[in-house]
């Protein structure tokens, strides 16, 4: 987490959106993932992933408070004592979490209180703190708030599939509570396949409950990486 | 008593790792060996124990309305708990090395790491959120820190045992923790239905 933090960036010609530019938007999301990969941000992609909608909003809110921390981070670098960086990057970040959450609170009330207390725990999501130390602190602004999406970007990608796998299989939906819901499979006639009509194929599915419940969302993730690593043999054995 | 119902709740029924998958982070990283993981977590104990009932103190002398103040600043809630956590684990790391050089040793660079671990915020979140009193608080701090001690350990000598199996190589350290977590979190789930207070006669 650490080691990178006294190397300082090389002189080299500035390029707004070069390769290297694009690398740090496309890395995280599969070589450099910051769930599967960097063990980053765990905790609050298990909890809330019982349900798509959720999982978007929370991915944008991680998106923009790593993005824009990296990018005050990576603007006062220079001037922060290496003693106390801790406690000045913990105060940009919880300044900005705390921004999201009232501006969610007021325009969204209801994925407010479904979140509850894992919008305030973004302060402590490993993500933002790993990202600022690993890279806002030895580079510049505009680069450090393109590594800030890029790995909002891939943490909202693993949010996203362990959300729709358990979603549509554990209540039959998908993007419940939000004004693009789609009911697919349940035993009422709302729903697109209606398992309790007559002569039904599928008067035998049960909507699973055990992926509603948090621990199916450790198997999930278990078995994407292992389906991750099975495709990317650089992977194995990391740690 | 109603403490100890408290205490029992946080540390078994609503396990911080295993119900609430708070902490993971770490919990993951640091599981690897058994020693290490009994660092970790006589660590977490110490802060939790901690900073829950000096944020509760915060909160409510401070924050809210009835407070010194007579304000409303809640929403300074996260800037204020944040700075007390890494204000504390400071403190105590300052204390640790005073008095038990022994103790500041074995906790090594694990007390400093543990600002950053989502369980202490959450811990002093889930506080406020359940409307806790003092009491209560201080035996939540204990027990939810005592229950992330207990998870860890147990899963580090669950690992430890694992370098002796045939794991596919894919499936090798991380996701192997990752479903054993998932199994082990599905075992606790058969503590869910008890409700301490029905036996200690709190609750009719």
């Amino acid at each position: 987490m650490a080691e990178n933090t006294v190397i300082s960036a090389p002189k080299e010609k500035e390029e707004w959106f070069g390769k290297k530019e694009r690398k740090l938007l496309t890395d995280p999301l599969n070589d450099n993932n910051p769930v599967t990969v960097q063990i980053l941000g765990v905790c609050s992609a298990l909890a809330i992933t019982t349900q798509v909608y959720p999982s978007v909003v929370m991915a944008i809110a991680v998106t923009l408070v790593t993005a824009f921390s990296n990018l005050a981070t990576a603007a006062v670098r220079n001037y922060i004592p290496k003693e106390v960086r801790m406690i000045a990057q913990l105060v940009i970040i919880a300044l900005l979490v705390t921004i999201v959450e009232l501006f969610l609170k007021a325009f969204n009330y209801v994925i407010w209180k479904q979140l509850s207390v894992f919008i305030g725990l973004i302060i402590t999501n490993c993500i933002v703190m790993g990202r600022l130390e690993a890279f806002a602190m030895a580079n510049k602004p505009w680069r450090s708030f393109l590594d800030g999406i890029g790995n909002g970007l891939g943490y909202g990608a693993v949010l996203i599939i362990v959300a729709v796998v358990r979603e549509v299989t554990g209540k039959g939906s998908l993007f419940a509570g939000s004004p693009i819901e789609w009911k697919i499979i349940g035993p009422t006639s709302a729903y697109s396949i209606n398992t309790a009509a007559e002569g039904s194929w599928f008067g035998w599915y049960a909507n699973n409950n055990l992926m509603v419940l948090p621990t199916a969302a450790l198997l999930l993730v278990g078995i994407l990486i292992w389906i991750q690593r099975g495709y990317n043999k650089k992977l194995v054995d990391i740690s | 008593m109603e403490a100890i119902n408290v205490f029992i709740k946080s540390a078994f029924i609503e396990n911080m790792v295993l119900s609430y998958f708070i902490g993971m982070c770490s919990f993951l990283a640091v599981s690897k060996t058994v020693k290490t993981a009994v660092g970790l977590g006589v660590a977490v104990i110490f802060v939790q124990a901690i900073t829950i009932p000096v944020n509760w103190l915060i909160n409510e002398y401070l924050l809210i309305e009835r407070g010194i103040f007579g304000l409303d600043l809640t929403f300074l809630r996260f800037i204020l708990f944040i700075s007390t956590i890494a204000a504390m684990v400071q403190l105590v790391e300052m204390i640790v090395e005073r008095f038990s050089p022994s103790l500041y040793n074995a906790l090594g660079i694990f007390l400093p790491l543990i600002t950053v671990n989502c369980a202490i915020l959450g811990g002093s979140l889930f506080m406020i959120a359940r409307e806790y009193n003092f009491t209560n608080s201080l035996s939540y701090g204990f027990g939810s820190g005592f229950g992330w001690a207990l998870a860890i350990i147990v899963m580090a000598a669950i690992r430890e045992k694992m370098a002796y199996s045939n794991v596919p190589p894919a499936l090798r350290g991380l996701g192997m923790a990752f479903i054993l977590t998932g199994l082990m979190g599905i075992a606790f789930m058969s503590l869910m239905g008890i409700d301490p207070a029905l036996y200690m006669g709190l609750k009719k």
